[in-house]
């Protein structure tokens, strides 16, 4: 075994909806090396989501391998699956999935109950800082712009310094300026920290931060440039 | 954590919150002041009897300890019998007969009755000369605005009420014992005999006396025990009730909770994807909602408990002749764990839902 991070060979995935199967990823090969970054492009409905939640234990695959940090995702309970979300998963939600009950601040602090962290990392301080998150950290979902609360998003996925950070389009929300701060921390954590980090993006510059880019088509990975 | 988000969750849907807390209280509250009435009803006998003044009670000897309050089961020849046994200063019979839902009406020899209670004292009017007489007492009248020289329709015959009483002595009417005997066609029998001796320190001895004697036809209970006998616990038909109306409280608070935890996780089905995607294992979802729930069944108990004191000063307001209440405080976490267990049972089947939830397909939920 090689200490490829994320390897998957032959990933499918079909959603039953009604009776029309819906097969949003066709044969998916990937290999992701440790403290690798990269960037994930491809038209909407080509699957990319759809990887990323089963790269995260979120969806069990239909069929083939998949491996992450050594795991395979297919031999894994539920409850397995739901550890290693908890231990070595950030996941940066497309639609953010902040609980509108709770603040900002509460938002991050339960993702960091739930994975057992009892304070903030080194340095979350100026991550939240480095974010311009810091000042509506009392505020509520519903009283924060999207932008706003795609930050705290990617605060909440940073929380517990997970070893893989799964970001879908974690800057399709954000100005210019705020994306390039958010694409700075990113690359800055990958290179400090050594963390593995998997972005998906529709913006070609966005991309440009990572170490590679992949694009995907119709439930498959087409082109892998370095 | 999970605590804060329990909280918040309440907050967020308050009205929500507050109905089912609301529902969850009226039936804590219903319970209380059943047990409430019960024994206030039940202590206003017991001080009623105590209040003649007599030792001993002669009731029939029906062979069980359960208290019965139909009326004339003593053969009244028993009177003369008892009165002339030793150490017996005088007895009288009393017969019992329900007038309203729980208001009762006495029928003694009023002369006799004097010489064992010392005594009933008028506020107004004076003692019973014909067959048609009657004596209520006093909160009985200032309820009902009675005064003297009124007539009174009670069991289909017309009274004339003679004298408003000090209350406390027998029930709250009293009439000559031949009329109602007629009335109820219990002639020449009572409920039970009242006993005064010469001195009160030998009623245990003459208890077992008398008990000895009267064998078969009468049982001797002396003043002390048979207080004891006016107890919840002693009245099967009333325990039955309170078990009903409990269990109908645990079947409505199950609902209630069942129902708003129901639809929370309807409507939270993309919260619980979230939770479950930041890690939350099924009993931590499970959890979550079990909190909701206790909180639910806390807070519906302290508006039961806060029901029970605002009914409780209500029925005394309206009806403090006819419905004695009392606090029942013992009662209080009995209530609660009703409306705990209520709670905790509603929330099972939504909890479990939650629970099986698939993640992702509640994160596309919209
Ligand atoms: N839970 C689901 N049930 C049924 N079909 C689904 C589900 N999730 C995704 N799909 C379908 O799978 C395909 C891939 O969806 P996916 O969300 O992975 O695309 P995407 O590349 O992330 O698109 P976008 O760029 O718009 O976010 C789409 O056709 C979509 O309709
Ligand atoms: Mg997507």
């Amino acid at each position: 075994m090689n200490t490829a991070m994320i390897q998957v060979r032959g990933l499918r995935k079909t959603y039953h909806t009604g009776d029309v199967d819906v097969h949003a990823l066709r044969g998916v090969d990937l290999e992701v090396q440790r403290g690798e970054f990269l960037a994930v492009m491809g038209p909407s409905g080509s699957g990319k989501s759809t990887l990323f939640h089963i790269l995260g234990g979120l969806a069990p695959p239909t069929d083939g391998h998949v491996f992450v940090d050594g795991l395979d995702l297919r031999a894994l309970t539920e409850s397995e699956r739901t550890e290693m979300r908890q231990r070595k998963i950030g996941f940066v939600f497309q639609k953010y999935n902040l609980l509108p009950t709770l603040t900002a601040r509460d938002n991050i602090a339960l993702a960091q109950a739930l994975g057992k962290r009892k304070s903030w990392p080194e340095g979350f301080n100026e991550i939240l800082d480095l974010l311009g998150i810091k000042q509506r950290l009392r505020h509520k979902p519903r009283a924060m712009s999207g932008g706003e609360q795609q930050r705290v998003a990617i605060a909440r996925a940073l929380v517990n310094q997970p070893a893989i950070l799964l970001a879908d389009e974690p800057t399709g929300n954000l100005d210019t300026e705020n994306s390039d701060l958010v694409l700075n921390l990113l690359r800055d954590l990958n290179k400090r920290t050594g963390q593995t980090i998997l972005m998906i993006t529709h913006n070609p510059e966005a991309a440009a931060f990572a170490d590679r880019m992949v694009t995907m088509r119709d439930g498959r990975i087409l082109t892998s440039d370095s | 954590m999970i605590n804060k988000l329990v909280l918040e969750n309440l907050k967020h849907r308050w009205v929500r919150t507050l109905l089912s807390a609301l529902v969850v209280g009226v039936q804590v509250m219903s319970i209380l002041t059943l047990i409430g009435l019960s024994r206030g009803m039940l202590q206003d006998s017991a001080n009623r009897t105590k209040g003649t003044g007599a030792d001993i009670v002669l009731r029939p000897d029906t062979g069980h300890g359960t208290l019965s309050f139909s009326s004339g089961q003593v053969k009244e020849s028993f009177v003369p019998y008892v009165a002339k046994l030793p150490h017996v200063r005088q007895a009288v019979g009393v017969l019992t007969q329900a007038v309203e839902l729980i208001t009762s009406m006495n029928g003694v020899n009023f002369d006799e009755f004097q010489k064992i209670s010392g005594g009933l004292r008028f506020l107004s009017g004076g003692p019973p000369q014909g067959p048609d007489d009657l004596l209520v007492d006093e909160a009985y009248a200032r309820q009902h605005r009675l005064h003297v020289g009124q007539t009174v329709k009670l069991l289909n015959h017309d009274w004339h009420l003679v004298g408003i009483v000090q209350g406390g002595m027998l029930a709250r009417f009293i009439v000559p014992l031949t009329t109602l005997q007629d009335l109820t066609s219990n002639s020449k029998r009572v409920s039970q005999i009242l006993v005064k001796l010469d001195n009160p320190s030998l009623a245990d001895r003459e208890v077992a006396e008398f008990n000895e004697k009267l064998k078969g036809n009468l049982q001797a209970i002396s003043m002390a025990d048979f207080l004891s006998l006016f107890n919840i616990n002693n009245i099967p038909q009333l325990k039955a009730f309170i078990a009903v109306i409990t269990a109908l409280a645990v079947v409505v608070g199950f609902l209630v909770v069942f129902l708003s935890m129901y639809t929370a996780v309807v409507e939270r089905t993309r919260e619980i994807g979230i939770l479950k995607a930041l890690g939350a294992k099924p009993w931590t979802v499970v959890d979550i909602l079990v909190r909701e729930a206790v909180v639910l069944a806390l807070i519906g108990c302290a508006l039961g408990i806060v029901l029970t004191i605002i009914a409780k000063a209500a029925i005394l307001a309206i009806a403090p002749a006819s419905l004695p209440v009392t606090d029942a405080p013992d009662w209080w976490p009995i209530a609660a764990a009703i409306a705990l267990g209520g709670a905790l049972l509603g929330a099972i089947y939504p909890g479990l839902k939650a629970a099986r939830q698939d993640a992702i397909e509640a994160l596309s939920y919209e």
